[in-house]
This record gives structure tokens, C-alpha cells and sequence, in this order.
């Protein structure tokens, strides 16, 4: 054992030492491996991104109000009755009047123009109820300050004045035939909430023409434990007919879908590419083993095994392979990590997101990596083991 | 004359060309004493390395017995040719087949690497065989920094360092001039003279032959033998 290790130790070695006289080819597979491993992780890094994103939005304390069966804000409707209805629900905060903390809202589409490529974009446009900064924890003015409920005021989340034209702060503009003026920025910590536009939900109603209509009502509960006394109030009642989720719990099923969406697009093109990845490392490694063949030759006429002539090929085809996918790794780290992206969301809307690698991502393209370098070797390794020893004795 | 080290009866070897069966040697009959320095000569096609390739084990016969040091080894699997290999035979080529991205010490090492020793013990080895061939100061040089002369005597070291009975010579020669040639020659004497090597030698050169104790020749299958004092 301890000799077939030595034997393997020095085969592996020499093969490393000749990768220089293979450069070129033994570049080209690493450089082709390094791509797939890097538009893998970047895909994965744009669906971690994007459900870190979004699944980072809402708090457990908030309940949110849909009508029944719509999966999105933007399908929901919610009647000025429900609205009344609901402010009635055990569980629910009090303000310090003693009114319910609620926030009935409307969800728009307005359009904006990305200033990274000057195109068109779905942005969302939301009207909050005048307790709505009581409802929502976490949120805070950067610059500026809130809308005058009642006026054509606009406030911004960072993602959207860093990512869209003319949403900067004094920024005016029109909507829905009026103007309207942007006179503060918020953070959200991060989260959805700052790639959306807030304005005051009666203004909206009127502009908008949906009468008293809402499409979803927030309201803050005394404790997380209320959700189901609020549920139970709902489903007691025919005329609320109601979805009633956690606000997190909301979140975190619309990031799924989305972030699904963009593995599923990820691995398959990573697969296909790793096709192309695998035939160059056959072809490298194939190569390394013709261009080492009276070598290979030479061993075994000496007295090594075949053993260590596949291992020695598979852990040189593996060893390339790691390299592509640190390669790769690396390179999608400098390259995407902590980026700005803004992909459409459940509601239609752009949803704006850092691009976020892991370290469980990165082990990931590695093991993809290691796959095709295993699987580009297993051959030419064979190949290696079974070369005929008469090899030794062919002329130059 | 001493004990016979390989006796080869009635072998027989056959190619398969396509759906032609080519034959090499047809009831071969030979045997090579221990200390034995035969030369081996014949026209291309003989099957000069064919034979070289039956006595070290790297190709099977298609019948008849091939027997080294009183043990048969044309029945041997694989795995046990290649213990039989590491163990008795020294192999020199004519393109010296030494590896690039080694230096000379550690292309002598190799065959040291199939043995139980330790890193000393086969560091000693090393030494002492390149003493031998005369190269104990390019111990470090790879062999793109040697001349052809030295790099065959660094595969002569490199065939002698586990001290095997038998030394197979492939042209051993045939890549070098005159005067180089002459030097690995009466190496080889030296190595069989001195330490005692059986050594086969395949050459196309009479001068080479020369240096050999006796030289067979082999044409058709069959041999015929002439005895040459060096």
C-alpha cells in the first residue's frame, strides 16, 4: 500500500511538473471550466441576492390583508368595508388613541428609466394610510423628510434613486397627469420595500380613480402568536373573505418563486456549458497522456503499475479542474459579489438586489468543477493505465 | 558455462495485422547463462525487440515457455510481470526515455520507489550508481542540460540501481556518435565483467556487437550464433 502510494506520489508529481509543456492546452481547459463555474455562481449568486433580498423583507409582526386567492398585492382589491371590517380583528395594535395600527395601501405601476441602460421599467408606486409608520419598524429618512399626507409628495427608496433617472431628492416629475415632487429617501435595511416609490394613499385613490378602494391592508399585531386570531376573525366572516399572511411569511413565498425561476435558468445553462467544458478537458487530458506516453511507457516497462498511471491522470485532470473552479469562484466574487441588480418581481415590478455569493454557493461550482474534471480524466486516465508498455520502444 | 538465467523453449509469437496473422518467431529455442553478454543482430523485422520485449516481460509469447532464473514467467498476470520487472530486469533504451521534468538523481531514483527502501537508503543507491557511470556532479541537471552520452549513462543508472540479474539494451547505442558509443559500450562491459549483469543487447551496429561476448544473429525466426571476444 505504502509503495503503491510512493509510486502514485511520483506519477502524480511528474505530471504536474510537465503541465508546463502543455500550457497552452491545460490553460484553455481551466479557462473553460473557470467560465462555467462563473456563470454558474453568478446565477446563483443573482437567486441568493434576490431571495435575500426579498425574503428580508417584512417583519412577523405585521399582518397583511389580500383577497382571497390573489397570490400578488397587485391582484389583490380590497373594499373600503373590508377595510372597516378588519380594524375590528383581535390581536391588533393600538395606537396611543386607541385606534387600530393599520395601514390600507394601494400598489400602482409607474414607470422608470434605468439609468444603467436607459430602458423602461416597471416601478411601484405605493400609498400608505397616515399610520403606516407605525405599522412598518425599520424604516428610516436618509435624506429629507416624509410626504404631507394629502399633497402630490413623493418619498423614494435608495435602490430606486440610486438605480432609476430623476428620482433624486427636489427631483420633479409627472404621474398620472399631476406633478409631483420627491422630498425624502429612505432606507429599508436593504429590502424590497427600497425599490418603491411612497406617496399618500387617499391622493393615489383619487388620481388613480379606485374610488375607496385598497388592495392590501398592513396592520401591526400585539405578537406574532395574534396572526391566527386575525385569520380565525377573518374566515368567521363571509364578507371579508380574506388571505391573512405574516407579512414575512408573504415575502418569503414570493422570493421562492422568483428565485426558482433564475436557478432553474442557472443550472441548465451551466450544465450545457459544462459540456463544452468537459470535451476540452477530455481533449486536454487525452493530449497530456499521448504527449506522455513513452514516458507512461517507460514506468511501467520499469515496474509501475497501472494504478498509478490512471490515478496520477485523474488527479492532474482534477487538479486543473479545482484550479478553473477557484478560477472561477475568484473571479465571480471580484466580479458580482455585492452588484445591483433589478429583475421583475412577483408584482411586476422591478425588485433591486445585490448580487450575494456564499460560501455554500462557492462549494457548489467547485463541486461542479471537480464533476467535469473527474469525469474529463476517467478516460484518458484509462487510457494512461491500459497504454501499451511496447510504447517505451517506438522511435521519437 | 555458468547456469542458464533465461531459457526460452519452442516459443512462438504471432502479430494479428487485421484478419492476417503474422508470425514472429516459430519454435524458438534459446538460452542466455547468467553473466551472459549477447549481442543480438538481424535485419529490421527480425523481431530483434520482439525478443527483448519476451525476455523482460513486457509481451507474452504466443506459445511455448519462456523460463527465468528456474521460474516461468511467460504465464505471469500483469500485475506479477510488472513485480517481475521491478525486480530482475534493467531496461536501456536508445532514446534513453529518461523523464524531462527530472533531474538525473531522481530518474535513477525511480525504480527505487517499487522497493521497501526508505528515502536514505535509496539516496545512497542513487549515489552510488551514478559513481558508477561517472555523473555524481550532474546528479542535479535534468536532461535537457545533458549531452546524449550522458543521459544514456544516467538510463544505465538508472537500470542498475535496484542491482537486477538482467540488463535489456536497446540499441543502446544508435542515437550516438563514435566516440560516445564506444564509452557506453565498454560500460557495459565493465557491468557485466565486474558486477556480474547478464546483458541482452539488440543492435543494428557489428562494432557494438564487438564489445558483446557473443553475438547472435536472428533472421527468419531462427538464430545463428558467432562468438566475438571484445
Amino acid at each position: 500500500m505504502g509503495r503503491t502510494l510512493t509510486q502514485i506520489a511520483a506519477v502524480t508529481a511528474m505530471n504536474l511538473r510537465s503541465l508546463p509543456q502543455r500550457k497552452w492546452t491545460s490553460l484553455a481547459t481551466v479557462v473553460a471550466i473557470a467560465l462555467v463555474t462563473g456563470v454558474l455562481l453568478a446565477f446563483l449568486a443573482m437567486a441568493n441576492g434576490f431571495q435575500a433580498t426579498v425574503a428580508g423583507t417584512g417583519s412577523n409582526d405585521v399582518v397583511i390583508a389580500l383577497r382571497k386567492g390573489s397570490e400578488s398585492e397587485i391582484n389583490s382589491t380590497l373594499m373600503r368595508e373590508q377595510v372597516l371590517l378588519l380594524q375590528e380583528a383581535p390581536g391588533l395594535a393600538k395606537a396611543a388613541d386607541g385606534k387600530p395600527l393599520l395601514s390600507p395601501e394601494l400598489y400602482v405601476i409607474v414607470d422608470g428609466i434605468k439609468k444603467s441602460s436607459g430602458l423602461k421599467a416597471n416601478l411601484p408606486l405605493r400609498g400608505l394610510g397616515p399610520l403606516a409608520n407605525e405599522v412598518r419598524q425599520g424604516i428610516r429618512i436618509v435624506s429629507g423628510r416624509m410626504f404631507q399626507p394629502g399633497t402630490n409628495e413623493l418619498v423614494v427608496g435608495r435602490s430606486v434613486s440610486k438605480q432609476f433617472r430623476g428620482f433624486e431628492l427636489g427631483a420633479k416629475m409627472r404621474l398620472a397627469s399631476q406633478n409631483w415632487v420627491v422630498v425624502g429617501e429612505f432606507d429599508a435595511g436593504g429590502n424590497v420595500f427600497e425599490s418603491e416609490i411612497w406617496a399618500d394613499v387617499s391622493v393615489l385613490q383619487g388620481l388613480y380613480q379606485r374610488g375607496s378602494t385598497v388592495q392590501t391592508v398592513r396592520a401591526r399585531m400585539n405578537d406574532p402568536a395574534s396572526l391566527e386570531k386575525i385569520r380565525a376573525f377573518s374566515e368567521a366572516d363571509p364578507r371579508l373573505k380574506l388571505d391573512i399572511k405574516a407579512e414575512k411569511e408573504f415575502y418569503s413565498g414570493q422570493s421562492r418563486n422568483i428565485g426558482d425561476l433564475i436557478l432553474y435558468l442557472g443550472w441548465p445553462l451551466a450544465i450545457a456549458m459544462s459540456f463544452g467544458a468537459l470535451a476540452g478537458a477530455l481533449n486536454t487530458m487525452f493530449a497530456s497522456v499521448d504527449a506522455r506516453a513513452r514516458e507512461i511507457a517507460t514506468l511501467r516497462a520499469i515496474g509501475f503499475r497501472g494504478t498509478p498511471a490512471f490515478i496520477g491522470t485523474m488527479i492532474e485532470s482534477i487538479i486543473l479542474a479545482g484550479i478553473g473552479g477557484v478560477v472561477g469562484s475568484l473571479g465571480t466574487y471580484l466580479l458580482f459579489d455585492g452588484i445591483s441588480a433589478a429583475t421583475l418581481g412577483s408584482n411586476f415590478t422591478q425588485v433591486v438586489f445585490s448580487l450575494k455569493l456564499s460560501w455554500s454557493l462557492v462549494l457548489q461550482g467547485l463541486i461542479l468543477s471537480l464533476v467535469i474534471g473527474f469525469a474529463g480524466g476517467v478516460f484518458p486516465a484509462w487510457r494512461a493505465a491500459r497504454m501499451p508498455l511496447l510504447a517505451a520502444f517506438k522511435e521519437q | 558455462m555458468s547456469e542458464p538465467l533465461i531459457v526460452l523453449k519452442a516459443v512462438t509469437k504471432r502479430y494479428t495485422r487485421g484478419k492476417q496473422s503474422v508470425p514472429i518467431f516459430e519454435r524458438l529455442d534459446m538460452s542466455i547463462p547468467t553473466q551472459d553478454f549477447v549481442a543480438v543482430m538481424g535485419p529490421s523485422g527480425s523481431g530483434k525487440t520482439t525478443l527483448l520485449n519476451l525476455l523482460g516481460g513486457i509481451d507474452k509469447p504466443s506459445g511455448g515457455e519462456i523460463v527465468f532464473d528456474k521460474k516461468r514467467m511467460d504465464n505471469l498476470d500483469e500485475s506479477k510481470l510488472a513485480a517481475f520487472r521491478a525486480g530482475n530486469v534493467g531496461f536501456i533504451f536508445q532514446f534513453y526515455n529518461l523523464m524531462p521534468m527530472l533531474t538525473a538523481a531522481q530518474n535513477v531514483e525511480l525504480p527505487l520507489l517499487l522497493t521497501k527502501l526508505g528515502p536514505k537508503a535509496r539516496s545512497e543507491r542513487v549515489k552510488t550508481a551514478l559513481e558508477i557511470v561517472g555523473l555524481s556532479d550532474r546528479a542535479r541537471h535534468k536532461p535537457s542540460e545533458l549531452s546524449g552520452g550522458q543521459q544514456q549513462r544516467v538510463a544505465i543508472a538508472r537500470a542498475i540501481v535496484s542491482d537486477p540479474k538482467l540488463l535489456l539494451c536497446d540499441e543502446p547505442t544508435g542515437d550516438l556518435d563514435r566516440e560516445t558509443a564506444g564509452e557506453i559500450l565498454s560500460m557495459l562491459q565493465t557491468l557485466n565483467r565486474d558486477l556480474g549483469k547478464t546483458i541482452v543487447m539488440v543492435t543494428h551496429d557489428p562494432e557494438a556487437a564487438r564489445y558483446a561476448k557473443r553475438t547472435l544473429h536472428l533472421d527468419k525466426g531462427h538464430f545463428s550464433e558467432k562468438d566475438l571476444a571484445a
